[in-house]
């Protein structure tokens, strides 16, 4: 080549703080600590304090916690994603049926929300899990189509045989008994699920569960059943998805079709690729952003959805590695332009 | 009894056609699910109720207009989306997808909702097929229909740009070894997909009234068709149609006009659980399941 353009390329380094509080000896200073400490510390301050902040305005509570109830359908999108490989693309499914079974159990069975809400999770779950299980060989494209059918087939199906309360749904559901007990309820499980499931992914069973995404025949080969690998990991993450639409409906005590509906399928996958995929973090912050936009955006209806789909496409198509994966990148890396 | 359901099953079945057909040619061509479907579909109508109402051109202009505009459509979600992301199938799919939303809930926050927005049908008559009575939008609903899968087949048997498509389809990689040009045969296929969206819209919506719900329908009805028949099955989609047409149809006839949809939903879940290829998918097992 002749030319005289020198050409560049861009080289990323750990930066040496982050080499230095890998391992144990981080516990050796303060800098250090305060390295690893800081994005944690941010992140559950900021939630553990948003309802104080927030009780004087009780609206923009429910917004507060409306960020956690789609943060938990996202953390579940994203743990079902990126770390078994199954794209759902019908998280109302989960979510929707949890809601139910709580209306079912408070209305008809008269239990409390303290115990109407794991029960119905729990039950949600395994609701889920045996409904999505002859699902489960399917991979990719496929596996995308059939989840996305379910929410559909659900609100047809109730509106078809008028069953569960028909296109009415249920009313008059209990709620909770005071502001900062929903408020911290939901927060704390919220972070049971982002940290549990962080935990979970780097242990054994989660390790087997992230090598189904990426050699499901070698899962095989080693005499673990992939189908039964992938029901547990969907049991989790139905848990999750599940938990959120019981909580929900207690909050507003009333459920109806529209927990099934399209919006609660994409929301969350537009809060995880906008947050970051495979991270869990990133979809609590994508959560964070997405919802108290929709709240300045409620005034003109359907052009909500526009922009959302708008920003999702976008970050799928120019962006798609997400906002956590980029502030991870930049909070542990320096990036210079080096000559070849 | 016998003959109403025969004919009118038939109509249905041509119309799924006409609806699932131009998904069946872009994912059997290029691989790439293309979920704007419904949205396209719809589209096209508004575009030429806009242009016929509106503008007041004639009718006949609006709807090649209307078409030629799906296609571009098509062309631009191609180059400007698809291209960055294909091969990424679940990109591909929440991108089309959002495009999607994007068309359909713009239309709607524009306005168009509710029954007032009509396209009028191309003759007001009435024939009979076995003395049963059919207004003449059907009888070229069927004729169409059938015109269209006639008129693909001889373009992919006969063309050269269809030989490229069909070699796309059957290995990518020897294609472009023989000049084919990945990203125009995938865009071609992808605009010749929008056209067929939007020539079933300017059929079917005459009979009803433009809304934008029926986006969704229509996305639902194609995915079923091709999934049941096979995705990127040609053959599998006719038949797939017709079988589905007269099973929608006899809900319709003997059930509640609500189970019309939940036989479409069934179906897909049924079809990938027991044979995700479909049945007349020529894809091996082992590619989309375990």
């Amino acid at each position: 080549m002749t030319t005289e353009t020198t050409q560049k390329r861009r080289e990323r380094i750990d930066r040496g703080i982050k080499v230095r509080s890998e391992s144990l000896y981080a516990l050796n200073s303060f800098e250090e600590i305060a390295y690893l400490l800081t994005p944690r510390v941010l992140l559950i301050a900021a939630f553990v304090l948003m309802p104080l902040i927030l009780s004087p305005w009780p609206y923009w509570g429910r917004v507060g916690l409306s960020v956690c109830i789609l943060a938990l359908l996202s953390i579940s999108f994203d743990f079902l994603a990126n770390y078994v490989g199954l794209v759902s693309l019908g998280g109302a499914f989960f979510y929707g049926v949890g809601g139910y079974m709580a209306a079912v159990l408070n209305t008809e069975l008269g239990l409390p929300p303290v115990l109407s809400i794991p029960v119905a999770t729990l039950l949600g779950a395994g609701f889920c899990t045996l409904a999505l299980l002859p699902c489960l060989p399917l991979r990719g494209i496929y596996f995308a189509i059939v989840t996305l059918m379910y929410p559909l087939l659900m609100t047809r199906i109730i509106e078809a045989f008028d069953i569960l309360g028909g296109t009415e749904g249920f009313r008059g559901i209990d709620g909770f008994s005071g502001f900062f007990t929903e408020q911290y309820g939901l927060i704390l499980a919220m972070f049971i699920a982002l940290f549990g499931l962080r935990r979970f992914v780097n242990m054994d069973g989660g390790l087997v569960i992230r090598a189904v995404k990426d050699n499901d025949q070698s899962v095989r080969a080693s005499g673990i059943s992939v189908t039964r690998t992938k029901a547990k990991a969907v049991f989790l993450a139905s848990l999750t998805g599940c938990f959120a639409g019981a909580y929900y409906i207690h909050m507003y005590s009333n459920v109806g079709i529209s927990s099934f509906a399209l919006d609660l399928s994409i929301m969350p996958i537009a809060a995880t690729i906008i947050g970051g995929a495979g991270t869990l973090v990133g979809p609590v912050l994508g959560a964070a952003i997405l919802v108290p936009l929709s709240e300045f955006l409620r005034d003109f209806g359907s052009l909500r959805i526009v922009v959302y789909a708008l920003v999702l496409t976008g970050f799928v198509v120019f962006r798609s590695e997400g906002l956590m994966n980029y502030m991870t990148r930049k909070y542990q890396q320096v990036e210079r332009w080096v000559k070849i | 009894m016998f003959y109403d359901i025969l004919v009118y099953g038939f109509i249905q079945s041509a119309a799924l056609i006409l609806m699932a057909f131009g998904f069946s040619l872009v994912y059997g061509v290029s691989r790439l699910p293309n979920f704007a479907h419904g949205a396209i579909y719809v589209f096209t109508g508004f575009i030429a109720w806009a242009l016929f109402n509106t503008v007041g051109l004639p009718y006949w202009l609006s709807v090649l207009l209307s078409i030629l505009a799906s296609g571009g459509i098509g062309v631009l979600i191609y180059y400007v989306i698809l291209r960055r992301v294909r091969g990424m199938e679940v990109s591909e799919v929440i991108a089309t997808y959002a495009i999607g939303l994007v068309f359909l809930e713009g239309l709607r926050y524009a306005g168009f909702r509710g029954g007032t927005y009509t396209l009028p049908v191309a003759s007001d008559g009435v024939s009979f097929i076995f003395d049963v009575p059919v207004d003449h939008q059907r009888v070229l609903l069927m004729i169409l229909g059938f015109a269209m899968v006639a008129l693909i087949w001889l373009l992919t048997k006969y063309t050269r740009m269809g030989r490229a498509l069909k070699g796309m389809a059957q290995d990518e990689r020897a294609a472009m070894m023989l000049g084919i040009d990945s990203d125009a045969t995938a865009a071609v296929a992808v605009a010749l997909g929008s056209m067929l969206a939007g020539v079933a819209a300017l059929i079917i919506f005459p009979l009803g009234s433009l809304v934008v719900e029926e986006g969704y329908k229509v996305l639902i009805y194609a995915i079923a068709v091709c999934v049941v028949g096979g995705l990127g099955s040609w053959a599998g989609t006719v038949i797939a149609a017709f079988v589905l047409g007269y099973s929608q149809y006899m809900t319709v006839a003997y059930g509640k006009p609500h189970f019309q949809m939940v036989v479409m939903l069934l179906a897909i879940i049924a079809t990938l659980i027991v044979r995700p290829s479909g049945f007349f998918g020529k894809q091996k097992q082992l590619e989309e399941r375990v």
